[in-house]
Protein backbone atom coordinates (compact mmCIF):
# COMPACT_ATOMS: atom_id res chain seq x y z
CA UNK A 1 0.00 0.00 0.00
CA UNK A 2 1.60 3.42 -1.37
CA UNK A 3 2.10 6.02 1.34
CA UNK A 4 0.59 8.53 -0.71
CA UNK A 5 -1.93 7.78 -3.76
CA UNK A 6 -3.03 9.66 -6.21
CA UNK A 7 -5.81 7.85 -8.53
CA UNK A 8 -7.69 9.03 -11.38
CA UNK A 9 -7.33 12.84 -10.35
CA UNK A 10 -8.79 15.07 -12.76
CA UNK A 11 -9.36 18.90 -12.02
CA UNK A 12 -11.04 21.51 -14.06
CA UNK A 13 -11.14 25.24 -13.40
CA UNK A 14 -14.46 26.41 -15.21
CA UNK A 15 -14.22 24.88 -18.70
CA UNK A 16 -10.75 24.45 -18.66
CA UNK A 17 -9.68 21.11 -17.99
CA UNK A 18 -5.97 21.86 -15.96
CA UNK A 19 -4.86 18.18 -15.10
CA UNK A 20 -6.42 15.03 -15.84
CA UNK A 21 -6.29 11.23 -15.04
CA UNK A 22 -2.98 11.61 -12.90
CA UNK A 23 -1.56 8.63 -11.08
CA UNK A 24 1.48 8.23 -9.33
CA UNK A 25 2.11 6.29 -5.91
CA UNK A 26 5.00 7.52 -3.84
CA UNK A 27 6.77 5.20 -0.83
CA UNK A 28 7.27 6.81 2.26
CA UNK A 29 10.58 8.07 2.85
CA UNK A 30 10.87 8.90 -0.70
CA UNK A 31 11.68 12.10 -2.33
CA UNK A 32 9.53 12.33 -5.97
CA UNK A 33 10.58 16.02 -8.09
CA UNK A 34 7.74 16.69 -10.48
CA UNK A 35 9.15 18.65 -13.12
CA UNK A 36 7.26 20.47 -16.32
CA UNK A 37 6.70 23.39 -18.25
CA UNK A 38 5.60 26.77 -16.26
CA UNK A 39 1.34 27.34 -16.65
CA UNK A 40 1.43 23.01 -16.89
CA UNK A 41 -0.87 22.79 -13.42
CA UNK A 42 1.89 22.57 -11.07
CA UNK A 43 0.51 24.32 -8.25
CA UNK A 44 -2.65 23.13 -8.95
CA UNK A 45 -1.38 19.45 -8.68
CA UNK A 46 0.32 20.30 -5.25
CA UNK A 47 -2.91 22.15 -3.83
CA UNK A 48 -4.80 18.61 -4.76
CA UNK A 49 -1.87 16.97 -2.56
CA UNK A 50 -2.09 19.61 0.16
CA UNK A 51 -6.03 19.99 0.68
CA UNK A 52 -6.31 23.16 -0.23
CA UNK A 53 -8.50 22.02 -3.66
CA UNK A 54 -10.69 19.08 -4.27
CA UNK A 55 -10.26 16.95 -7.25
CA UNK A 56 -13.08 17.17 -9.53
CA UNK A 57 -12.54 13.31 -10.07
CA UNK A 58 -10.45 10.41 -8.46
CA UNK A 59 -8.79 10.19 -4.90
CA UNK A 60 -6.16 11.23 -3.44
CA UNK A 61 -4.69 9.19 -0.44
CA UNK A 62 -2.68 9.59 2.42
CA UNK A 63 -1.66 6.10 4.55
CA UNK A 64 -5.08 5.04 3.59
CA UNK A 65 -7.43 8.33 4.51
CA UNK A 66 -8.94 10.50 1.54
CA UNK A 67 -7.94 13.56 1.91
CA UNK A 68 -10.18 16.53 2.08
CA UNK A 69 -9.28 19.34 3.94
CA UNK A 70 -5.67 21.12 4.67
CA UNK A 71 -3.64 20.17 7.41
CA UNK A 72 -0.37 20.52 9.13
CA UNK A 73 0.38 16.92 8.37
CA UNK A 74 0.66 17.99 4.58
CA UNK A 75 3.46 20.47 5.27
CA UNK A 76 3.48 23.09 2.44
CA UNK A 77 6.47 25.44 1.82
CA UNK A 78 4.60 27.87 -1.21
CA UNK A 79 6.27 29.17 -4.40
CA UNK A 80 5.33 32.73 -2.61
CA UNK A 81 7.33 31.63 0.78
CA UNK A 82 4.06 33.38 2.13
CA UNK A 83 5.07 34.46 5.39
CA UNK A 84 3.34 36.78 7.93
CA UNK A 85 5.15 40.54 7.43
CA UNK A 86 4.05 41.90 10.23
CA UNK A 87 5.05 38.56 12.62
CA UNK A 88 9.21 38.06 12.84
CA UNK A 89 11.02 34.52 12.23
CA UNK A 90 10.34 33.51 15.41
CA UNK A 91 7.09 33.98 15.43
CA UNK A 92 6.09 33.09 12.10
CA UNK A 93 7.66 29.50 13.40
CA UNK A 94 6.20 29.99 16.60
CA UNK A 95 2.63 30.00 14.91
CA UNK A 96 2.72 26.75 13.08
CA UNK A 97 4.24 25.27 16.13
CA UNK A 98 1.81 26.13 18.99
CA UNK A 99 -0.79 25.16 16.45
CA UNK A 100 0.21 21.63 15.96
CA UNK A 101 1.33 21.36 19.50
CA UNK A 102 -0.58 22.81 22.13
CA UNK A 103 0.10 20.27 24.55
CA UNK A 104 3.39 20.82 24.88
CA UNK A 105 4.91 23.38 27.39
CA UNK A 106 6.34 26.71 26.61
CA UNK A 107 9.51 25.87 27.13
CA UNK A 108 9.51 22.27 24.76
CA UNK A 109 8.07 24.58 22.46
CA UNK A 110 11.20 27.27 22.23
CA UNK A 111 13.63 24.55 22.01
CA UNK A 112 11.90 22.94 19.19
CA UNK A 113 11.86 26.50 17.29
CA UNK A 114 14.75 27.22 18.01
CA UNK A 115 15.67 24.03 16.66
CA UNK A 116 14.78 24.20 12.90
CA UNK A 117 15.69 27.93 13.20
CA UNK A 118 19.09 26.46 13.58
CA UNK A 119 18.78 23.70 10.78
CA UNK A 120 18.26 26.73 8.56
CA UNK A 121 21.02 28.84 9.45
CA UNK A 122 19.11 31.69 10.79
CA UNK A 123 19.44 32.00 14.22
CA UNK A 124 20.92 35.16 14.13
CA UNK A 125 17.78 36.30 12.35
CA UNK A 126 15.80 35.15 14.48
CA UNK A 127 13.83 38.72 15.59
CA UNK A 128 14.18 40.02 12.27
CA UNK A 129 10.67 40.38 9.97
CA UNK A 130 10.14 39.02 6.52
CA UNK A 131 10.89 42.39 4.76
CA UNK A 132 14.11 42.74 6.46
CA UNK A 133 15.25 39.23 4.55
CA UNK A 134 16.74 38.53 1.29
CA UNK A 135 14.76 36.05 -0.82
CA UNK A 136 16.81 32.83 -0.02
CA UNK A 137 16.34 33.88 3.66
CA UNK A 138 12.77 33.71 3.23
CA UNK A 139 12.43 31.05 1.63
CA UNK A 140 14.43 28.84 4.53
CA UNK A 141 12.10 30.54 7.22
CA UNK A 142 9.34 28.90 4.93
CA UNK A 143 11.00 25.46 4.73
CA UNK A 144 12.13 25.75 8.42
CA UNK A 145 7.92 26.42 9.25
CA UNK A 146 6.82 23.60 7.20
CA UNK A 147 9.37 20.86 8.97
CA UNK A 148 8.56 22.26 12.71
CA UNK A 149 5.16 21.26 12.06
CA UNK A 150 6.35 17.95 11.66
CA UNK A 151 4.49 17.02 8.38
CA UNK A 152 3.96 13.34 7.17
CA UNK A 153 4.84 14.63 3.79
CA UNK A 154 6.36 17.23 2.42
CA UNK A 155 5.57 19.57 -0.70
CA UNK A 156 7.65 22.07 -2.22
CA UNK A 157 5.95 24.04 -4.54
CA UNK A 158 9.05 25.29 -6.71
CA UNK A 159 10.94 26.61 -3.67
CA UNK A 160 13.61 27.73 -5.59
CA UNK A 161 12.74 29.05 -8.85
CA UNK A 162 12.14 33.06 -7.46
CA UNK A 163 16.47 32.65 -6.34
CA UNK A 164 19.09 33.72 -8.41
CA UNK A 165 21.75 30.65 -9.39
CA UNK A 166 24.00 30.80 -6.37
CA UNK A 167 21.75 31.10 -4.02
CA UNK A 168 19.63 28.21 -5.54
CA UNK A 169 22.83 25.70 -5.38
CA UNK A 170 23.26 26.25 -1.23
CA UNK A 171 19.66 25.74 -0.71
CA UNK A 172 19.65 22.86 -3.38
CA UNK A 173 22.52 21.39 -0.88
CA UNK A 174 20.67 22.64 3.11
CA UNK A 175 17.27 20.45 1.39
CA UNK A 176 19.62 17.62 0.68
CA UNK A 177 21.22 17.44 3.81
CA UNK A 178 17.46 18.16 5.66
CA UNK A 179 16.35 15.51 3.80
CA UNK A 180 19.13 13.31 4.46
CA UNK A 181 18.59 14.03 8.40
CA UNK A 182 14.65 12.57 8.89
CA UNK A 183 13.85 10.74 5.23
CA UNK A 184 10.88 12.39 5.18
CA UNK A 185 8.60 11.97 2.20
CA UNK A 186 8.96 14.84 0.00
CA UNK A 187 7.32 15.55 -3.30
CA UNK A 188 8.65 18.86 -5.06
CA UNK A 189 7.82 20.58 -8.02
CA UNK A 190 10.38 22.12 -10.02
CA UNK A 191 11.22 23.18 -13.58
CA UNK A 192 15.36 22.41 -12.81
CA UNK A 193 16.27 19.24 -14.14
CA UNK A 194 19.51 19.40 -12.88
CA UNK A 195 17.87 19.80 -9.12
CA UNK A 196 15.62 17.24 -9.88
CA UNK A 197 18.42 15.23 -10.49
CA UNK A 198 20.59 16.50 -8.08
CA UNK A 199 17.67 15.87 -5.13
CA UNK A 200 14.90 13.13 -5.94
CA UNK A 201 14.82 9.74 -5.82
CA UNK A 202 12.36 9.80 -8.78
CA UNK A 203 11.49 12.63 -11.77
CA UNK A 204 7.87 12.61 -12.52
CA UNK A 205 7.56 14.57 -15.81
CA UNK A 206 4.13 16.88 -15.97
CA UNK A 207 3.00 17.04 -19.63
CA UNK A 208 2.26 20.44 -20.32
CA UNK A 209 -1.21 22.03 -20.22
CA UNK A 210 -4.53 21.98 -20.41
CA UNK A 211 -5.23 18.79 -19.82
CA UNK A 212 -2.15 17.90 -18.40
CA UNK A 213 -0.86 14.49 -17.01
CA UNK A 214 1.76 12.44 -15.51
CA UNK A 215 4.32 11.27 -18.13
CA UNK A 216 6.65 7.89 -17.70
CA UNK A 217 8.46 8.23 -13.96
CA UNK A 218 12.78 8.31 -14.16
CA UNK A 219 14.15 6.34 -11.43
CA UNK A 220 17.46 8.16 -10.27
CA UNK A 221 19.73 5.41 -8.77
CA UNK A 222 22.60 7.84 -8.34
CA UNK A 223 24.05 7.36 -5.37
CA UNK A 224 23.79 9.76 -2.32
CA UNK A 225 25.34 11.89 -0.96
CA UNK A 226 25.43 13.60 -5.14
CA UNK A 227 28.10 16.39 -5.45
CA UNK A 228 27.30 18.61 -8.25
CA UNK A 229 30.62 18.99 -9.59
CA UNK A 230 31.33 15.26 -9.27
CA UNK A 231 27.75 14.75 -11.08
CA UNK A 232 28.68 16.96 -14.13
CA UNK A 233 31.24 13.91 -15.24
CA UNK A 234 29.03 10.70 -14.43
CA UNK A 235 28.20 8.94 -17.05
CA UNK A 236 24.89 7.94 -15.27
CA UNK A 237 24.22 11.88 -14.58
CA UNK A 238 24.25 12.69 -18.03
CA UNK A 239 22.00 9.86 -19.45
CA UNK A 240 19.41 10.12 -16.80
CA UNK A 241 19.63 14.33 -17.89
CA UNK A 242 19.41 13.60 -21.58
CA UNK A 243 16.47 11.24 -20.70
CA UNK A 244 14.45 13.41 -18.91
CA UNK A 245 15.08 16.60 -21.06
CA UNK A 246 13.95 14.72 -24.18
CA UNK A 247 11.02 13.19 -22.34
CA UNK A 248 9.68 16.97 -21.86
CA UNK A 249 11.24 18.50 -24.88
CA UNK A 250 8.90 16.13 -26.92
CA UNK A 251 6.02 17.11 -24.52
CA UNK A 252 6.82 20.42 -26.33
CA UNK A 253 6.83 19.33 -29.26
CA UNK A 254 4.00 17.88 -29.05
CA UNK A 255 1.96 20.86 -28.34
CA UNK A 256 4.11 22.71 -31.21
CA UNK A 257 2.90 21.01 -34.10
CA UNK A 258 -0.83 21.89 -33.41
CA UNK A 259 0.68 25.59 -33.58
CA UNK A 260 -1.75 27.30 -36.12
CA UNK A 261 -0.01 30.68 -37.00
CA UNK A 262 3.02 30.20 -39.49
CA UNK A 263 6.35 32.17 -38.06
CA UNK A 264 7.70 34.54 -40.73
CA UNK A 265 11.26 34.16 -40.76
CA UNK A 266 13.54 36.75 -42.28
CA UNK A 267 15.66 36.46 -45.45
CA UNK A 268 19.15 35.78 -43.58
CA UNK A 269 22.25 34.20 -45.01
CA UNK A 270 25.20 32.71 -43.09
CA UNK A 271 28.33 34.90 -44.20
CA UNK A 272 30.48 33.00 -45.90
CA UNK A 273 34.02 33.60 -44.50
CA UNK A 274 36.08 31.32 -47.24
CA UNK A 275 35.41 33.97 -49.91
CA UNK A 276 38.08 36.80 -50.22
CA UNK A 277 37.27 40.15 -48.09
CA UNK A 278 35.71 42.39 -50.17
CA UNK A 279 35.80 46.14 -49.23
CA UNK A 280 32.47 47.54 -50.04
CA UNK A 281 31.41 51.08 -49.54
CA UNK A 282 28.89 51.96 -47.05
CA UNK A 283 25.22 51.92 -48.76
CA UNK A 284 23.47 55.01 -48.98
CA UNK A 285 19.98 55.27 -47.19
CA UNK A 286 18.56 55.63 -50.77
CA UNK A 287 20.03 52.49 -51.82
CA UNK A 288 19.24 49.94 -49.38
CA UNK A 289 16.46 47.67 -50.91
CA UNK A 290 13.32 46.81 -48.42
CA UNK A 291 12.72 43.20 -49.09
CA UNK A 292 8.79 42.89 -49.20
CA UNK A 293 7.83 39.47 -47.62
CA UNK A 294 4.07 38.36 -49.58
CA UNK A 295 1.73 37.76 -46.46
CA UNK A 296 0.62 33.97 -47.59
CA UNK A 297 -2.43 31.92 -45.73
CA UNK B 1 17.28 77.13 -7.11
CA UNK B 2 19.44 76.91 -4.25
CA UNK B 3 17.64 75.50 -1.08
CA UNK B 4 17.55 77.93 1.61
CA UNK B 5 18.49 76.29 5.62
CA UNK B 6 14.27 76.75 6.45
CA UNK B 7 12.69 75.49 3.58
CA UNK B 8 9.78 73.61 4.99
CA UNK B 9 9.02 76.86 7.18
CA UNK B 10 9.89 79.90 4.56
CA UNK B 11 7.93 78.53 1.77
CA UNK B 12 4.70 77.99 4.19
CA UNK B 13 5.20 81.02 5.80
CA UNK B 14 5.36 82.81 2.27
CA UNK B 15 1.85 80.96 1.78
CA UNK B 16 -0.20 82.24 4.76
CA UNK B 17 1.61 85.64 3.79
CA UNK B 18 -0.09 85.54 0.82
CA UNK B 19 -3.07 85.07 1.67
CA UNK B 20 -3.28 87.32 4.08
CA UNK B 21 -2.39 90.18 1.48
CA UNK B 22 -5.44 88.51 -0.75
CA UNK B 23 -7.74 88.73 2.29
CA UNK B 24 -6.86 92.52 2.85
CA UNK B 25 -6.87 93.80 -0.62
CA UNK B 26 -10.72 91.52 -0.79
CA UNK B 27 -11.56 93.11 2.47
CA UNK B 28 -10.81 96.91 0.89
CA UNK B 29 -12.00 96.56 -2.11
CA UNK B 30 -14.59 93.67 -3.79
CA UNK B 31 -15.69 92.40 -0.48
CA UNK B 32 -17.05 95.66 1.84
CA UNK B 33 -18.52 93.27 4.27
CA UNK B 34 -15.76 91.01 4.80
CA UNK B 35 -13.58 92.44 7.71
CA UNK B 36 -9.92 92.73 7.14
CA UNK B 37 -7.13 90.76 8.80
CA UNK B 38 -6.49 93.76 11.42
CA UNK B 39 -10.23 94.28 12.29
CA UNK B 40 -10.62 90.22 12.95
CA UNK B 41 -7.34 90.42 15.26
CA UNK B 42 -8.92 93.46 16.64
CA UNK B 43 -11.96 91.86 18.08
CA UNK B 44 -10.53 88.52 18.70
CA UNK B 45 -7.62 89.44 20.69
CA UNK B 46 -9.45 88.70 23.97
CA UNK B 47 -10.90 85.02 22.97
CA UNK B 48 -7.45 84.00 21.85
CA UNK B 49 -5.10 85.66 24.63
CA UNK B 50 -7.38 84.38 27.50
CA UNK B 51 -8.06 80.64 25.20
CA UNK B 52 -9.81 79.20 28.87
CA UNK B 53 -11.32 81.62 30.31
CA UNK B 54 -15.10 81.62 30.78
CA UNK B 55 -17.09 84.81 31.01
CA UNK B 56 -20.32 83.35 30.22
CA UNK B 57 -22.03 80.82 28.55
CA UNK B 58 -21.54 81.57 25.06
CA UNK B 59 -18.58 84.01 25.92
CA UNK B 60 -15.40 81.98 26.54
CA UNK B 61 -11.97 81.31 25.47
CA UNK B 62 -11.50 79.86 22.01
CA UNK B 63 -10.16 76.71 23.55
CA UNK B 64 -12.90 76.10 25.95
CA UNK B 65 -14.84 75.87 23.20
CA UNK B 66 -12.62 73.17 21.20
CA UNK B 67 -12.72 71.31 24.20
CA UNK B 68 -16.40 70.53 24.48
CA UNK B 69 -16.55 70.18 20.60
CA UNK B 70 -13.58 67.97 20.77
CA UNK B 71 -15.57 65.72 23.79
CA UNK B 72 -18.08 65.18 21.66
CA UNK B 73 -16.53 64.54 18.87
CA UNK B 74 -14.45 61.99 20.91
CA UNK B 75 -17.77 59.93 21.78
CA UNK B 76 -19.36 60.37 18.32
CA UNK B 77 -16.50 58.94 16.89
CA UNK B 78 -15.59 56.16 19.32
CA UNK B 79 -19.25 55.15 18.56
CA UNK B 80 -18.85 55.23 14.66
CA UNK B 81 -15.54 52.61 15.30
CA UNK B 82 -17.19 50.67 17.35
CA UNK B 83 -20.08 50.06 15.14
CA UNK B 84 -18.55 50.21 11.71
CA UNK B 85 -15.14 47.98 12.26
CA UNK B 86 -17.59 44.40 12.59
CA UNK B 87 -19.53 45.82 10.19
CA UNK B 88 -16.40 45.87 7.31
CA UNK B 89 -15.51 42.95 8.27
CA UNK B 90 -18.64 41.24 7.81
CA UNK B 91 -19.20 43.33 4.16
CA UNK B 92 -16.15 41.83 3.18
CA UNK B 93 -16.12 38.58 4.51
CA UNK B 94 -19.27 37.53 3.20
CA UNK B 95 -20.68 37.84 -0.04
CA UNK B 96 -24.70 37.40 0.83
CA UNK B 97 -24.21 39.87 3.76
CA UNK B 98 -22.82 42.48 0.98
CA UNK B 99 -25.08 41.74 -1.21
CA UNK B 100 -27.79 42.02 1.14
CA UNK B 101 -26.30 45.20 2.77
CA UNK B 102 -24.44 47.04 -0.04
CA UNK B 103 -27.66 48.84 -1.76
CA UNK B 104 -28.61 50.27 2.01
CA UNK B 105 -25.29 51.74 2.36
CA UNK B 106 -24.68 53.30 -0.72
CA UNK B 107 -28.31 54.99 -0.30
CA UNK B 108 -27.44 55.93 3.11
CA UNK B 109 -23.74 57.18 2.58
CA UNK B 110 -24.60 60.08 0.64
CA UNK B 111 -27.10 61.59 3.01
CA UNK B 112 -25.79 65.32 4.45
CA UNK B 113 -25.28 65.58 8.66
CA UNK B 114 -27.92 68.36 8.42
CA UNK B 115 -30.57 65.96 7.08
CA UNK B 116 -29.66 63.24 10.15
CA UNK B 117 -29.39 65.83 13.01
CA UNK B 118 -33.72 66.58 12.77
CA UNK B 119 -33.96 62.57 12.52
CA UNK B 120 -31.98 62.13 15.67
CA UNK B 121 -33.56 64.75 17.94
CA UNK B 122 -36.48 63.31 17.21
CA UNK B 123 -35.58 59.70 18.33
CA UNK B 124 -34.41 61.35 21.52
CA UNK B 125 -37.45 63.25 22.20
CA UNK B 126 -37.60 61.69 25.28
CA UNK B 127 -34.94 62.06 26.74
CA UNK B 128 -35.48 65.61 27.89
CA UNK B 129 -32.02 67.38 28.76
CA UNK B 130 -30.18 65.26 26.91
CA UNK B 131 -31.99 64.91 23.81
CA UNK B 132 -29.49 67.35 21.96
CA UNK B 133 -26.64 65.88 23.04
CA UNK B 134 -27.95 62.23 22.25
CA UNK B 135 -28.84 63.75 18.97
CA UNK B 136 -25.69 65.11 17.66
CA UNK B 137 -24.03 62.14 18.77
CA UNK B 138 -26.26 60.09 16.96
CA UNK B 139 -25.58 62.32 13.66
CA UNK B 140 -21.67 61.66 14.19
CA UNK B 141 -21.54 58.39 14.45
CA UNK B 142 -24.03 57.95 10.86
CA UNK B 143 -22.01 60.16 8.97
CA UNK B 144 -18.41 59.41 10.08
CA UNK B 145 -18.98 55.62 9.84
CA UNK B 146 -19.17 54.70 6.33
CA UNK B 147 -15.30 55.29 5.30
CA UNK B 148 -14.33 52.99 8.28
CA UNK B 149 -16.63 50.63 7.08
CA UNK B 150 -15.70 50.49 3.49
CA UNK B 151 -12.35 50.94 3.66
CA UNK B 152 -12.52 47.77 6.33
CA UNK B 153 -14.54 45.61 3.93
CA UNK B 154 -11.87 46.64 0.53
CA UNK B 155 -8.83 45.38 2.94
CA UNK B 156 -10.52 42.19 4.13
CA UNK B 157 -10.79 41.21 0.52
CA UNK B 158 -7.50 42.62 -0.55
CA UNK B 159 -6.02 40.19 2.28
CA UNK B 160 -3.78 37.92 -0.14
CA UNK B 161 -5.14 34.35 -0.04
CA UNK B 162 -1.58 32.80 0.37
CA UNK B 163 -2.02 34.19 4.02
CA UNK B 164 -5.20 32.26 3.98
CA UNK B 165 -3.84 29.24 2.47
CA UNK B 166 -1.41 29.12 5.70
CA UNK B 167 -3.88 29.66 8.23
CA UNK B 168 -5.82 26.25 6.34
CA UNK B 169 -2.85 24.25 6.33
CA UNK B 170 -2.73 25.62 9.95
CA UNK B 171 -6.30 24.71 10.53
CA UNK B 172 -6.61 27.91 12.38
CA UNK B 173 -10.06 28.58 14.25
CA UNK B 174 -12.04 30.79 12.75
CA UNK B 175 -11.00 33.02 15.70
CA UNK B 176 -7.45 32.74 15.65
CA UNK B 177 -7.61 33.60 11.61
CA UNK B 178 -9.39 36.80 12.15
CA UNK B 179 -6.71 38.16 15.19
CA UNK B 180 -3.51 36.59 13.58
CA UNK B 181 -4.10 36.93 10.02
CA UNK B 182 -7.45 39.31 9.16
CA UNK B 183 -7.08 42.00 11.34
CA UNK B 184 -3.23 42.65 11.08
CA UNK B 185 -3.52 42.13 6.82
CA UNK B 186 -6.28 44.51 7.47
CA UNK B 187 -4.78 47.46 9.99
CA UNK B 188 -3.72 49.77 6.50
CA UNK B 189 -7.09 49.94 5.35
CA UNK B 190 -8.67 50.36 8.70
CA UNK B 191 -6.25 53.48 9.61
CA UNK B 192 -7.30 54.76 6.21
CA UNK B 193 -10.95 54.50 7.21
CA UNK B 194 -10.23 55.47 10.24
CA UNK B 195 -8.20 58.85 9.42
CA UNK B 196 -11.15 60.05 6.88
CA UNK B 197 -13.92 58.97 9.80
CA UNK B 198 -12.24 61.52 11.71
CA UNK B 199 -12.38 64.01 9.42
CA UNK B 200 -15.92 63.47 8.61
CA UNK B 201 -16.95 63.46 12.55
CA UNK B 202 -14.58 66.72 12.97
CA UNK B 203 -17.03 68.10 10.11
CA UNK B 204 -20.35 67.12 11.24
CA UNK B 205 -20.35 68.24 14.65
CA UNK B 206 -19.65 72.03 13.65
CA UNK B 207 -22.57 71.58 11.71
CA UNK B 208 -24.78 69.72 14.40
CA UNK B 209 -23.82 72.41 17.10
CA UNK B 210 -24.59 75.20 14.25
CA UNK B 211 -28.24 73.56 14.22
CA UNK B 212 -28.48 73.08 18.10
CA UNK B 213 -26.99 76.03 19.36
CA UNK B 214 -24.70 73.78 21.69
CA UNK B 215 -21.88 75.54 23.16
CA UNK B 216 -18.60 74.91 21.10
CA UNK B 217 -16.84 76.47 18.10
CA UNK B 218 -19.86 76.13 15.56
CA UNK B 219 -22.38 77.08 18.42
CA UNK B 220 -19.70 80.30 19.13
CA UNK B 221 -19.64 80.70 15.14
CA UNK B 222 -23.53 80.49 14.46
CA UNK B 223 -24.21 82.77 17.76
CA UNK B 224 -21.69 85.82 16.60
CA UNK B 225 -22.99 85.64 13.10
CA UNK B 226 -26.75 86.12 14.95
CA UNK B 227 -25.39 89.03 17.14
CA UNK B 228 -23.81 90.63 13.88
CA UNK B 229 -19.94 90.12 15.45
CA UNK B 230 -18.86 89.02 11.68
CA UNK B 231 -14.87 89.13 13.16
CA UNK B 232 -15.59 85.93 15.15
CA UNK B 233 -16.78 83.90 12.29
CA UNK B 234 -13.50 84.23 10.58
CA UNK B 235 -11.85 83.40 13.93
CA UNK B 236 -13.75 80.18 14.56
CA UNK B 237 -12.89 78.91 11.06
CA UNK B 238 -9.60 79.29 10.86
CA UNK B 239 -10.02 77.32 14.50
CA UNK B 240 -11.58 74.53 12.96
CA UNK B 241 -9.20 74.20 10.28
CA UNK B 242 -6.39 74.13 12.34
CA UNK B 243 -7.93 71.84 14.84
CA UNK B 244 -8.69 69.31 11.70
CA UNK B 245 -5.59 69.56 10.70
CA UNK B 246 -4.42 68.93 14.20
CA UNK B 247 -6.45 65.57 14.31
CA UNK B 248 -5.47 64.83 10.99
CA UNK B 249 -1.59 64.94 11.91
CA UNK B 250 -2.17 62.63 15.45
CA UNK B 251 -3.84 60.32 13.76
CA UNK B 252 -0.93 59.53 11.08
CA UNK B 253 0.76 59.23 13.96
CA UNK B 254 -0.98 56.88 15.22
CA UNK B 255 -0.80 54.95 12.42
CA UNK B 256 2.67 54.57 12.22
CA UNK B 257 2.95 53.36 15.73
CA UNK B 258 1.04 50.56 14.76
CA UNK B 259 1.85 49.91 11.58
CA UNK B 260 1.97 46.27 10.60
CA UNK B 261 2.54 45.75 6.79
Amino acid sequence: MPFLELNSVSKNFGATCVLQNLHLAIERGEFVAIVGYSGSGKTTLISLIAGLLRPDAGTIRLNDLDITAPGPDRGIVFQNYSLLPWLTVYENIALAVDQVFPNHSPEKRRQHIEKYIALVNLTPARNKKPAQLSGGMRQRVSVARALAMDPQVLLLDEPLSALDALTRAVLQDEIAQIWERDQKTVVMITNDVDEALLLADRIVPLTPGPGATLGDPVAVTLPRPRQRKALNHEPAFKHLRALVTNQLLSFGERRRTTVTSKPILPDILPENLDAPRVRRRPLRSHEIKRDEIPLGS
Amino acid sequence: MKKLKFDWLILPALGFGAILILWTILSATVAKNLPSPAKTWEASKLYILEPFAKRGEMDQGILRFTWYSLVLVAKGYALALLVGTPLGFCLGLSRTFASIFDPIIQVLRPVSPLAWLPLGLVLFLDAGKDAGTLGALFTIAICAMWPTVLNTAVGVRAVPQDYLNVGRVLKLSRWKTLTKILIPATLPYMFTGFRLSLGIAWLVIVAAEMLTGRPGVGGFLWQEYNSLVYEHIILSIITIGIVGFVLDRLMSLLERRFKTI
